[in-house]
């Protein structure tokens, strides 16, 4: 009788005992980005489980549209799952404020980046970083050679050879010069307003010029972005008023269309959904400027919540994150998305790394608008967007814009009043 | 009335009901048509039936790869008709109660059942979801159908009240000098005679509760717990350029729905014709 | 009605046991959550994030800050016009097919009733993506079938233009919810007594003006309980904006109604980030809005309004 209850006491605290050395985790990982799940439940996670017994991920995407409501909601109460991907500046600031996100300043591979690759996820002293950056969009344009070659045009690098260009393909009359829209007003801010604007702000000093004061949304500075975007309606499609994004995705990837103001997000897609040779190029540069700003923005990074009980199996997958090997692992499965850390990446895709190569010849800059000054109500960033897709529309001058824009920001920010 | 005016006036009374069938049916046509085609033709010729060189069914592969659409479909049954059960019983049984008995604050009691439908519940989500994780219930079907049929009653007792109304005095008060409980009364008598009106609330209940995103997101995320309509969200993404994923995902989300909806409608006829007191 | 049998009566138990699991699912799980957020209204975040307590403040903002209350009065005024597209449009439309529908002996009138509610069993989403489809300038639809008929010129982006995009969207609404009112009128159309009717017939009432004489009187209930039905669901809609024109509720905020900026400024948006203070306060005022609405009908109009037991 004894000696049985002895053998299943030893047993049980074999049991245990395993049990604490070989403890399986799951990890699971919050994501807006439901674009990417093949990729990470084929490429991502065997690649990470093959190296680290005893912890497993779940990569749990959903809509992009609900992601920070529904984030929000479950970490208030408590269900959210370990891992979470980080919306880039206030929105994850804010979850670090309220205690949500855990602090990684201390993470051995944070070594791996630039301060402005950590300063999307950083309080505004930079003193204490919460994501690990993992990935930016640059912004540029995509066309497509074919119908360059076809009607025997040139790669515009100058404001003046851009429209020159769409005059040409406008006058040829068999494809539309560029597709884009304003049906979901983002395009308009996004690949239109910051892609083009960099080169007539000058990048970071612009963009900190505004955020000291210094510089107002009713200057030349800030207007003639809107003034150039005037000027494209002419040579977008009919109704592009209406035109939604997916439409004008498909109205190039068709090949319909020549030119597609850009992110670099789109070339996973194209690559799919496209069967012609297909090139980029940077914003082109405005008369008597020397020197080209790229808008190089960081989107993505990855963190902890805090309140995860698996704390230190959440630390070995981050850094894991901000290894080299996951730098080439994400930038090649996902191209367009490119890594923030200082690793050397190189890139299989000649279109991703077109794009790529812009940061060896022009500087980089982040989207004007996310760091600080979109911290009030009215909120800058979003009324960027309605304010772009008004000028484009035609029902807003473009000096009406930029008035618009600095009135909302000058009746909550300080450094404007 | 001459038998020509009457052939005039029901073929009249079909052209109107068949152009609006059309217009009602031409969209959700269009969605499975398209769904069936490949992508060039999809945008080249949305109108035209698939071809044989424009048939694809590539749209279909990507999605039934992606996840346990059997399952997924077997909780979103699982919630939408549990939820349905309570909702109807107890919103015919509160209904019942204000439209037959006179009482102290019966309108105040009417009011403050209508109160759910002026604030829409996801303002309550964090709330609820703390709840849930109090009572241990994140994960599990049964807390969708706990909120769904909260979300329910407000609308149910609205429209059952107003039916309960209606329901002939004399039948029920000669049942109570037969000496009936009020219980029975309102199971065999008052039940049986708003049956229309059950199945309209039905089909009404069922619709958001069938098509919710927001509480299966939020309560049940889990993939054993996945409802249909959470599901298929995975096609619809950050940058949706997929259309025959996204096509083929619509058409598989709009069956299922049509088909609950085909059964309960036989119940609504057979309802409203039977159950109709005259 | 049971009137008073007795001066005294025991308590009736059976009331309560009719009214209790009702009443009990429905404050747990809604009414306690709701009013937990909309007493936020009466807060605001403090420094160090801490919650205090801010009176009426928030709603003073709402309505005396110029750029709050010009939003707040945008999405109401709008959401009135949706709401009134509804009442004109939907609500006669609706009638109308019930009417033809339940006119005896009609054949097929199972296929037509279901046919007609189908796109009220669509989720948002579906009926979103279809509508810019078949409104796309590109490839929808609309242009290509407005060729054809040879009024191609009439066509616009409606969607995309701010004098027409939220009148469109109304009438997508329209479309699909008329299934709705269609099906309530039809039930209380198919209650009608026949010997109503054929009394009428005798009299020689027939047709249009049985209709108006006699039927309509008798579903009038029924037409107010689908007009505050209207209201509250217009008066909470948001959905089909977001899926349409996104949260901004383009163009420049010209489909903007309440539901749309309540949750806007709730939840948040891209880099705006979620105010549950402000949120709350928005969700009071709607919360108000249709009380007023729905308690004007139960106390104005349901208990004036003659029924008919049949």
């Amino acid at each position: 009788m004894t000696t049985r209850k002895t053998l299943i006491l030893t047993t049980a605290i074999a049991l245990c005992a395993t049990g604490t050395v070989a403890q399986d985790v799951t990890l699971t990982i919050e994501s807006w980005r439901n674009d990417d799940i093949t990729i990470w439940r084929n490429q991502i996670i065997p690649a990470f489980e093959a190296a680290h017994d005893g912890i497993s991920l779940d990569f749990q995407p959903m809509a992009p549209a609900q992601y920070n409501s529904a984030l929000n909601s479950k970490l208030d109460a408590g269900t959210a799952g370990d891992i979470i991907t980080c919306r880039a500046f206030d929105a994850s600031l804010q979850l670090f404020e309220r205690g949500q996100l855990a602090d990684l300043t201390d993470l051995d591979g944070m070594a791996n980046y630039s301060d402005v690759a950590r300063s999307a996820w950083s309080t505004d002293d930079g003193a204490q970083t919460f994501c690990v950056p993992v990935a930016s969009v640059i912004h540029g344009f995509i066309y497509n050679a074919e119908i360059f070659a076809e009607l025997g045009l040139e790669v515009p690098t100058t404001e003046d050879e851009f429209f020159a260009v769409l005059d040409a393909i406008e006058a040829d009359g068999s494809y539309i010069p560029m597709a884009m829209g304003i049906n979901d007003q983002w395009e308009a801010a996004t690949m239109g307003y910051a892609n083009i604007g960099v080169n007539f702000w000058n990048g970071e000093d612009g963009r900190a010029a505004l955020i000291a004061g210094e510089s107002r949304l009713t200057d030349d500075a800030w207007v003639e972005p809107f003034r150039q975007l005037a000027r494209w309606s002419t040579y977008l499609g009919r109704g592009f008023e209406s035109q939604s994004y997916p439409d004008s995705q498909n109205l190039f990837t068709l090949g319909r269309a020549a030119i597609y103001p850009a992110g670099s997000w789109e070339i996973a897609g194209f690559r799919e959904q496209a069967d012609f040779e297909m090139g980029a190029f940077p914003p082109p540069v405005p008369a008597g400027t020397d020197g080209c700003f790229i808008s190089d923005h960081t989107d993505m990074g990855i963190g902890l919540n805090a309140a995860s009980p698996n704390q230190e199996a959440g630390r070995i997958f981050l850094e894991w994150l901000s290894s080299d090997e996951f730098a080439n692992l994400f930038a090649n499965a996902v191209p367009g998305f490119f890594p923030l850390s200082s690793a050397e990446v190189t890139l299989e895709d000649p279109l991703a790394q077109e794009f790529l190569g812009w940061r060896e010849q022009c500087e980089s800059t982040i989207r004007p608008f996310h760091q600080i000054v979109s911290r009030g109500t009215p909120n800058l960033s979003n009324e960027s967007w309605t304010a772009a897709a008004n000028v484009m529309r035609g029902t807003w001058t473009p000096e009406e814009a930029g008035e618009a824009l600095q009135s909302g920001l000058s009746s909550w920010y300080e450094p404007h009043q | 009335m001459s038998a020509r005016a009457n052939i005039l006036r029901s073929s009249f009374a079909h052209a109107i009901l068949i152009a609006y069938t059309i217009l009602a049916l031409y969209p959700v046509l269009l969605i499975v048509i398209n769904s069936m085609k490949s992508r060039r033709a999809i945008f080249n010729d949305p109108l035209s039936l698939p071809t044989r060189e424009t048939f694809d069914l590539v749209g279909f592969h990507t999605v039934l790869e992606q996840g346990n659409f059997l399952l997924y479909f077997q909780n979103s049954m699982v919630v939408t008709v549990a939820s349905l059960f309570f909702v109807l019983l107890f919103g015919a049984m509160a209904a019942f109660a204000l439209a037959e008995y006179r009482f102290r604050g019966n309108l105040l009691m009417a009011l403050y059942l209508a109160l759910g439908i002026m604030i829409p519940i996801r303002l309550g989500t964090v709330a609820i979801l703390e709840i849930m994780v109090a009572a241990n219930l994140v994960n599990t079907l049964t807390a969708l159908v706990l909120v769904y049929t909260a979300q329910g009653l407000p609308l149910a007792v609205f429209i059952l009240s107003e039916f309960m109304r209606q329901v002939s005095d004399d039948l029920k008060n000669a049942a109570r000098i037969d000496g009936l409980s009020e219980y029975r009364i309102f199971f065999t008598i008052a039940l049986p005679l708003v049956r229309p009106a059950l199945a309209t609330v039905a089909v009404f209940t069922m619709i958001p509760i069938w098509n919710d995103l927001w509480f299966p997101l939020i309560l049940a995320p889990g993939e054993s717990t996945k409802t249909l309509t959470l599901g298929s969200q995975i096609f619809l993404g950050q940058y949706v350029t997929n259309w025959n994923a996204v096509l083929a995902a619509l058409t598989l989300a709009i069956f299922p729905v049509i088909v609950l909806y085909l059964i309960f409608s036989r119940q609504l006829i057979r309802g409203i014709t039977k159950g109709a007191v005259k | 009605m049971p009137t008073a049998r007795t001066p005294r009566r025991p308590i009736r138990w059976h009331i309560a046991v009719f009214l209790a699991p009702a009443v009990l699912i429905y404050t747990a799980i809604m009414i306690i959550p709701l009013f937990g957020t909309l007493n936020l209204s009466l807060f605001t975040r403090g420094e160090g994030g801490t919650r205090e307590f801010n009176g009426l403040a928030n709603f003073a903002t709402l309505f005396g800050d110029p750029r709050w209350s010009g939003a707040f009065w945008n999405a109401t005024w709008n959401n009135l016009w949706f709401f009134i597209i509804h009442m004109l449009v939907q609500n006669p439309i609706g009638i109308a097919l019930a009417a033809i529908l339940s006119s005896p002996r009609l054949r097929f009138a199972a296929f037509y009733r279901t046919a007609i509610f189908i796109p009220a069993i669509l989720s948002f989403v579906i009926v979103g993506f279809v509508w810019k489809l078949i409104l796309s300038p590109l490839w929808g639809v609309a242009p290509t079938f407005m060729d054809t008929l040879g009024i191609g010129n009439w066509f616009a982006p409606w969607l995309g233009l701010e004098r027409s995009a939220l009148t469109t969207l109304a009438l997508i609404s329209v479309w699909q919810f008329v299934g709705i009112p269609l099906m309530l009128i039809y039930a209380a159309l198919l209650s009608i007594p026949d010997e109503v009717l054929e009394a009428a017939e005798m009299d020689g009432i027939t047709g249009a003006s049985q209709f108006w004489k006699i039927k309509l009187p008798l579903i009038l209930p029924t037409i107010g309980i689908i007009s505050i039905l209207t209201f509250v669901g217009n008066f909470n809609a948001f959905d089909l904006i977001y899926v349409t024109q996104g949260a901004l509720a383009g163009p420049n905020y010209a489909t903007d109604i309440l539901g749309s900026f309540l949750f806007r400024t709730f939840f948040g948006f891209q880099l705006q980030l979620g105010d549950p203070h402000m949120g709350a306060t928005v969700a009071t005022v709607m919360f108000f809005i249709i009380l007023a609405g729905v308690s004007l009908y139960l106390f104005g109009v349901q208990t004036r309004l003659r029924r008919y037991q049949f």
